[in-house]
């Protein structure tokens, strides 16, 4: 196993070094994209180091700092403000981060699974498991998340596992329907029905040579969805039936400060901040991907060149 | 057929959601903790359930409840001691006005924007309206709502920060509940405008002479709305989730506040008759834009 990595590795070590110099240069072609992009990973460094940095200063009471404004003289730390409590806005917003994306990532993750799966069934098998899988999803789509959401979560009771798969739930139709669609007609090309004829198991024919068709797809509306995640998340959390205290993500910051908003603006300012940007860039890189994956469209990052 | 077929698998989905949503929530606790005072005997609570019919075994309540629904009975609300389905139908217009303007202003500004922007991809315009639209799609509605109240009720006092009245009443919601879909709607226009625009149709339009105006709104706009009402469906069902928002933040008496509310309340009736008439309305929405489709693609007509 080891071995075959390696070797992988190695084969490929030229073209792919050639292959993320492109990558770079057409990110670095769309500057709203490398902006969302360094966000991103300025993100991804809080997630991981966060808590170690300032961990301390987003936890205990600190009364002296109660609402405190934005400022320069107390440090670094009070350069956006305190919040009700007296802690460091910017350290509690760095340290939400890792509650907000690990819920948003874990529901990501659930409903790509899970709708990818229930979708390759649907559409291969097709018949009643697939009328019933899909009018499932109908029941699901026909009504607002939010609410569902809303009853689920307060009948289970609001916990980050609870959360999670709530999201899931709601965001799983959208894969579902995607992966029967691609399912369905990629069924139909001539390789799969050489790969049936040859004796491949439907296990095989699907693993095998349907999802790498199927994959780049979702991966798509998985960045842009997982934007959509978050806010809900954050809507969830803002209407009480999220997270609830000790935890706290952007979205329950955002709430707690909307008892202070004539007082103290920036309680809740940051945190929607973060969350807004987040999001932003997320989608920016969303569409800047979809560019660079339609070959229509591709030429516009590549130096301009266009011939018609 | 098609249209049969739908509507019948709606009506399934519906019959559906009403047995999740009974059972549901019944699971979310006693109601009599919440309508009876905290030192209420035990005797006292006992009596609650026997009025109300909460001690029965829960198939039993289930029984009565689906025969209830045949004969339009759709039970009473526990904390107003009136008609669920009344209190619901009163909440639901405030809804309805407030959602299908934002709607109607979102769907106009994203035409307009997504055109304009279509018109030269990768120009200013384009990458400004991108922005903008990119932007409306990727904030929190409750945050904005925040914010809004703050600058424009709380620090400038020209708009008043929550209720229902005069038109100044109505500037803030519409504009909160209209920046998503505005964003993602604008997203849909501009990229098969985008489509449209560089079909052959267009080349002869041009070819023969016709202004750029009339090529964009009338020839190109009317091949490119197909994807954006296949979207605007899905968005409706979402407005509600943004409605639920704006309407707590704002005070306004609709479906989605009249919800959350019997949610914390275990109004069970209430919880049932509005999300029957929220199941209804996004029914009717669904028909009428099988409408619009028919209307608008000839090839749909046909088959």
């Amino acid at each position: 196993m080891t071995y075959l990595v390696e070797s992988t590795k190695t084969m490929n070590s030229g073209p792919r070094r050639s292959r993320l110099g492109t990558v770079l240069s057409l990110l670095w072609a769309d500057k709203f994209a490398t902006f969302a992009a360094l966000f991103l990973l300025l993100l991804m460094i809080a997630c991981l180091v966060g808590p170690l940095l300032v961990g301390d200063a987003a936890g205990g009471i600190n009364f002296a700092g109660r609402n405190a404004p934005p400022q320069l003289e107390k440090g670094f730390l009070y350069i956006l403000g305190g919040d009700n409590l007296g802690r460091s806005l910017l350290a509690r917003i760095v340290v939400g981060a890792q509650t907000t994306m690990g819920v948003a990532v874990a529901a990501v993750v659930t409903s790509v699974v899970t709708g990818a799966l229930l979708g390759l069934v649907a559409g291969y098998r097709g018949g009643l498991v697939s009328d019933v899988i899909m009018r499932l999803t109908d029941m699901i789509m026909s009504f607002p998340s939010l609410l569902t959401a809303l009853v689920v979560l307060y009948v289970l009771g609001p916990s980050v596992a609870n959360l999670v798969i709530v999201l899931a739930i709601t965001r799983i139709p959208v894969y579902l329907r995607t992966t029967r669609a691609e399912v369905m007609e990629a069924r139909s090309r001539v390789f799969v029905t050489a790969a049936i004829a040859m004796g491949a198991s439907p296990a095989r024919v699907l693993f095998r040579h349907i999802v790498p068709i199927v994959l780049p797809t979702l991966l798509t509306i998985a960045a842009v969805d997982f934007a959509a995640v978050i806010i809900t998340e954050s809507g969830l959390s803002f209407l009480g039936l999220g997270i609830q205290a000790p935890d706290f993500t952007w979205g329950s910051m955002v709430a707690t400060g909307r008892n202070y908003i004539a007082s103290a603006w920036w309680l809740s300012f940051w945190p929607g901040l973060a969350i807004t940007l987040t999001a932003l860039s997320l989608n920016i890189l969303a569409s800047w991907l979809r560019i660079v994956t339609d070959p229509q469209q591709r030429w516009r990052l590549e130096g301009g060149r266009k011939d018609d | 057929m098609r249209f049969f077929k739908r509507s019948l698998f709606t009506l399934l989905s519906m019959a559906g959601l009403l047995l999740l949503v009974f059972f549901l929530s019944r699971m979310t606790g006693d109601p009599s903790y919440l309508f009876l005072p905290l030192d209420a005997s035990p005797a006292d609570r006992e009596a609650f359930s026997r009025l109300h019919g909460f001690d029965d075994p829960i198939y039993l309540q289930f029984g009565r409840y689906v025969v209830d629904l045949l004969h339009l009975d759709f039970g009473r609300s526990l904390s107003q001691q009136r008609s669920a389905m009344d209190i619901a139908l009163e909440a639901f217009p405030h809804t309805l006005k407030l959602a299908s303007t934002a709607l109607a202003i979102a769907f106009a500004g994203a035409i307009l924007c997504g055109s304009l922007a279509a018109r030269k991809p990768g120009g200013v315009v384009d990458r400004l309206i991108s922005v903008f639209s990119l932007t409306g799609a990727s904030t929190p509605d409750f945050w904005v709502a925040i914010i809004l109240v703050l600058i424009f009720a709380v620090s400038l006092g020209w708009l008043p920060t929550s209720g229902v009245g005069g038109p100044a009443y109505w500037v803030l919601p519409l504009f909160v509940l209209a920046l998503r879909p505005f964003g993602l709607l604008g997203q849909v226009v501009r990229g098969s405008m985008i489509g449209a625009l560089s079909s052959p149709y267009v080349k002869t339009a041009y070819a023969k002479g016709a202004s750029q105006t009339k090529i964009v709104f009338v020839h190109a706009l009317r091949n490119s709305m197909l994807p954006v009402i296949t979207v605007a469906g899905d968005l409706a069902a979402n407005l509600l989730n943004g409605a639920v928002i704006v309407e707590t933040v704002f005070g306004w008496p609709g479906i989605g506040r009249l919800m959350i509310d019997a949610i914390m309340q275990r109004d069970f009736a209430v919880i049932q008759a509005s999300i029957l008439v929220t199941a209804c309305a996004i029914l009717i929405l669904n028909i009428l834009l099988d409408i619009a489709y028919v209307v608008l693609d000839p090839r749909v007509r046909h088959a």
